[in-house]
């Protein structure tokens, strides 16, 4: 029975995608048969950073609407074994989703996959509603701004009364944290909010921390999600965040500002 | 040198501030949960109405739902400048 986990976040463009697809390939290179699926009605673009977007022939909405099987609308990828994507429409209005819907297609993989992770829409309405409302665990992606952990707090207060778990009143969802965009550096200088002052407010268990990387863009320009970028700092973060996820215990890193160098310094090293 | 320093020692409070001012706003959503769907529309109306009569500001008014057994008791409280600022 596979595990459903929405990325989910409130505010929009804070790294919801791109965790989604970073944690969908870093679980399925773990060797769990997982799929990832495009909630974002109207705006896919999970498609572009897995790097399949000129694969996608039927997408969620085919599918419920009965246009197209499940088999004809995933995709699986091309780099990762046992990894499969199930894109959104880029032109139907959002309101072709629809709780029975989305609950008939999740029954469906469920027997099959060991991990479905579902990329949510922006937004504390409908399209954000739908994407959580299924889930057994939450991945609430916040960055260290004000909006974005308000914004956080609220879809925390969603999770707690507007799912599935939540109406049945027996467990709940599990929380997770993950910080994203977050640059040590402006921490140290008190001009960030800091990841234990961000757990502290919004009380759940940090799950993993993402450093701001310039790794991000450049794998989103090549459709490889950064987990493949193994040299990178934020595809090692990545890493990290599934073991967790996985249930290992792993030390934080790239949370401290690293030293620069005399010569750097000297010479202008990147900020 | 000295303004740059005072500038820095400025800067640095922001992440503190915003630490502060989270821990309000976390603080009162918080305190919303759980409350049925109409409320913040409630409040919203039983404000104005209130405005009508007296000008107070938006968090003078204060609404909670308590359940009990059988019932459920609507707390409104509302606070009113002094009579002598008002007009
Ligand atoms: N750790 C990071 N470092 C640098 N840039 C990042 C990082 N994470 C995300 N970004 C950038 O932030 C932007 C938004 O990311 P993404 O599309 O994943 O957000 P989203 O939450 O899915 O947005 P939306 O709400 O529109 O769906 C992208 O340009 C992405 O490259
Ligand atoms: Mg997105």
């Amino acid at each position: 029975m596979a595990k459903i986990i929405v990325v989910t976040s409130g505010k929009g463009g804070v790294g919801k995608t791109t965790s989604a697809a970073a944690i969908a390939t870093g679980l399925a290179l773990r060797g769990n048969k997982t799929i990832v699926i495009d909630f974002d009605v109207g705006l896919r673009n999970l498609d572009l950073i897995m790097g399949c977007e000129r694969r996608v022939v039927y997408d969620l909405v085919n599918v419920i609407q009965g246009e197209a099987t499940l088999n004809q609308a995933m995709i699986r990828d091309k780099r990762t074994e046992n990894l499969f994507i199930l894109p959104a429409s880029q032109t139907r209005d959002k309101d072709a989703l629809t709780p029975e819907g989305v609950e008939q297609i999740l029954n469906n993989l469920k027997d099959e996959f060991d991990y479905i992770i579902c990329d949510s829409p922006a937004g504390i309405e409908r399209g954000a509603q739908l994407a959580m409302y299924y889930a057994d665990e939450a991945i609430v992606v916040t960055n260290p701004e004000v909006s974005s952990v308000r914004d956080s707090d609220r879809i925390l207060g969603l999770l707690g009364s507007k799912t599935r778990l939540a109406e049945q009143g027996k467990e709940q969802v599990k929380e997770h944290l993950l910080i994203t965009r977050y640059n040590p550096h402006r921490v140290d200088h008190g001009d960030m909010l800091n990841l234990n002052d961000i757990t502290e407010i919004l009380s759940i268990k940090l799950l993993g921390l993402i450093p701001e990387s310039e790794a991000v863009l450049r794998a989103s320009n090549q459709g490889v999600p950064v987990t493949h970028d193994d040299d990178s700092d934020a595809g090692q973060a990545y890493a990290d965040t599934v073991s967790r996820l996985l249930g290992e215990d792993v030390p934080l890193r790239f949370h401290e500002a690293q030293k620069k160098s005399f010569l750097s310094r000297m010479f202008g090293g990147r900020r | 040198m000295k303004l740059l320093d005072f500038l820095k020692r400025e800067r640095k409070k922001s992440a503190s501030v915003a630490k502060e001012r989270l821990q309000i706003i976390v603080a009162h959503q918080r305190g919303h949960r759980g409350q049925p769907d109409y409320m913040p529309m409630l409040e919203q109306e039983l404000l104005e109405v209130i405005r009508r009569y007296v000008s107070v500001d938006q968090d003078a008014v204060n609404i909670t739902l308590d359940s009990e057994d059988d019932c459920s008791i609507l707390e409104l409280n509302v606070t009113l400048p002094n009579s002598k600022d008002d007009t």
